[in-house]
């Protein structure tokens, strides 16, 4: 029969209330750093606390006792046996022009992947609505997609009202929040081993495609460019990223070449998939002001001219934006694993 | 093979278990949520109108805003604040954490939360339902995919032997140590303990029940060792086993050790 519960209750309970003590203080704010006697003391009352819980667990069925210091036993493992870097305080201009160009590049084969099923959704709606144009009702989604591309120019160019007036921040606040929705649920069908990814890729393409082969057949590319660039070289690289990130889900689901277990495979990219989808979230606005405020706009109250010349001076930025914003001057592009995982180098100071 | 719980070893060699929740309470939280979403759209809805007055179009656009915010953001704010908790999981006593007992990190919050959006599917969390119900750890593929699962938290405080176990009280007993050793060393640590749940939960029972349960109880003690009739007369069954449990997990009174721990650890 066990030991004095009684006396070992009252023996032990300090330790534990000091365990309690120092647990409720970590938690509340994750931030602080302990001195060392603080850290020693922290792990003496874990180690003591756990031998304690272990006792009662062989020599006495007392279960209120037990869950107790199981809970406790719990919370400070969780604090102690932690080896993931410890979370900072985030500054959001940091994350944005270092963090999260390192994240892409990084990954950046995982982008091309996303780009390919793209283009090649592209290429299969360019091709259908090029040999047949019957299929446009099929291909096309919205209504004002559907009508002959030289009609609308027509009625968008002799427009003489503003169709948006008072609405700009009400269209430009849904477009942000549908795209967001549409890019956070192609990340998540990366749960799909990537099927599903892949599929909203590719319909994206396809739709691009048929809309894109429509106006040039109808000969009204610099109208299409106009209309297109100013958010579109924006919100498509976004949806690309947000497949990106689907796509770096599902490989590390599939697991090919990486013999790491599946958790530890997850665990390592999710840091990284959260960092895309903020970043997607963050060019998404962006994306969504332009369309709303800009590219609903066309001649003669704006110039075609100057859409195009704004939306390819957007290109340039988010390229060199994401090619080389917070690169160390003489980093060398990490090599990547099947996975997408980094494989880090350190150079040796000469 | 499903199980309950979860059971987690520390490179010390000691076995810890977390209790997994299961999916019709993460779907009441869930519910509960819900409403608390539709609540603080009330709320902004309100707000909106007001502005409206101003700015009819940026109210709106506002609202939308915010409605999306909201939606996405509170699973990940709370949780994230909370230590896996949202007002739901708070009230049923629900917590998300790490699968393996870790820290639960922000990213973990939002990959599981993201991931809410193929979970949903079709309708009322259908895939997360049939994921959470065939996964051995009862996880939806957003806790996969962040690799957290979802454990029942009750409120687990210091426990109070204190209220039984009081030092000072007179146990007729004790006058009879011989027969308090034998009582000792007959009594099996499962004995002891279904006595002692049955005191700490006595408040719990029916009084019928009560009186039944300590009868069968002190009956059970009195054939492992019959104490003389002077220690056991007129005294209830209740109080009968509660001498017992004083004898069985006290043996004697230490006020002085209590003291000696607190001076060590400077307490």
């Amino acid at each position: 029969m066990i030991v004095d519960l009684q006396r070992f209750i009252a023996n032990e309970r300090p330790f534990w209330n000091e365990l309690e003590k120092l647990l409720n203080r970590i938690e509340a704010d994750p931030n602080q750093r302990m001195s060392l006697e603080q850290l020693q003391l922290f792990h003496q009352l874990y180690e003591r606390t756990a031998a304690d819980l272990a006792k009662i667990t062989t020599f006495s069925s007392e279960p209120e006792t037990r869950r107790y210091l199981e809970s406790l036993v719990a919370r400070a493992y969780s604090e102690i046996h932690e080896t993931r870097e410890k979370q900072r305080r985030i500054f959001p201009l940091q994350w944005f022009l270092q963090t999260l160009p390192q994240t892409f590049r990084r990954h950046v084969r995982a982008f091309y992947l996303s780009l390919a099923i793209t283009i090649a959704g592209c290429i299969f709606g360019g091709a259908a609505i090029a040999f047949d144009p019957a299929s446009k009702p099929v291909l096309m989604p919205f209504s004002h997609l559907l009508q002959d591309p030289r009609k609308r120019v027509a009625e968008e160019e002799k427009a003489t009202r503003d169709r948006l007036a008072g609405f700009k921040t009400t269209f430009s606040a849904e477009l942000m929040t549908h795209n967001t929705k549409v890019s956070i649920f192609t990340l998540a069908l990366g749960m799909t081993w990537g099927i599903g990814t892949i599929m909203m890729l590719f319909y994206n393409g396809v739709i691009l495609g048929a809309v894109a082969v429509d106006y040039i057949r109808a000969g009204e590319t610099k109208f299409l460019l106009g209309w297109l660039m100013p958010h579109g070289v924006i919100e498509i690289p976004a949806i690309l990223i947000a497949g990106q990130a689907g796509l770096l889900l599902a490989l590390a689901l599939i697991g090919r070449g990486n013999r790491a277990p599946l958790r530890t495979r997850l665990r390592e990219i999710a840091p990284d998939v959260t960092t895309l989808i903020f970043g997607v979230g963050c060019l998404l606005v962006w994306a969504g002001f332009i369309e709303a405020f800009l590219s609903q706009y066309h001649e003669p109250v704006v110039p075609y001219e100057a859409k195009i010349a704004f939306g390819s001076v957007e290109l340039v930025l988010l390229i060199l934006f994401l090619a080389k914003s917070g690169a160390p001057r003489n980093e060398k592009p990490p090599a990547i694993s099947e996975t997408g995982t980094a494989q880090q180098t350190m150079e040796i100071p000469k | 093979m499903k199980t309950a719980a979860l059971s987690i070893r520390t490179p010390e060699g000691i076995v810890f278990s977390q209790l997994l929740a299961g999916p019709v309470t993460r779907f009441f939280a869930w519910f509960i949520d819900l409403l608390c979403i539709q609540v603080a759209m009330t709320i902004v809805g309100i707000a909106v109108n007001l502005l409206g007055i101003i700015n009819w179009g940026l109210a709106i656009a506002l609202y939308v805003i915010a409605y999306f915010a909201i939606s996405i953001g509170y699973g990940i704010f709370f949780e994230w604040a909370w230590r896996g908790q949202t007002i739901g999981k708070r009230l049923f006593r629900l917590r998300v954490v790490d699968a393996e007992g870790m820290r639960l990190q922000f990213n973990q919050v939002v990959v599981r939360n993201l991931l809410r959006f193929v979970d949903m599917l079709p309708a009322f969390y259908f895939v997360g339902g049939i994921a959470c119900w065939l996964s051995p750890k009862c996880q939806r593929l957003g806790d996969i995919a962040a690799n957290t699962i979802v454990i029942r938290a009750p409120k687990i405080s210091e426990p109070d032997l204190d209220q039984l176990l009081e030092a000072g009280k007179f146990n007729s007993l004790r006058q009879f140590p011989h027969l308090v050793a034998r009582l000792r060393q007959n009594v099996s640590p499962q004995e002891a303990d279904i006595a002692l749940q049955a005191l700490l939960r006595r408040n719990e029972f029916e009084p019928v029940s009560r009186v039944e349960l300590f009868a069968e109880l002190a009956g059970h003690f009195r054939d492992k060792i019959e104490f003389p009739a002077e220690a056991t007369d007129g005294i209830t069954d209740e109080q009968y086993l509660r001498n017992i449990v004083d004898v069985i997990y006290r043996s004697k009174t230490d006020s002085g050790i209590e003291k000696a721990v607190r001076e060590k650890i400077g307490i």
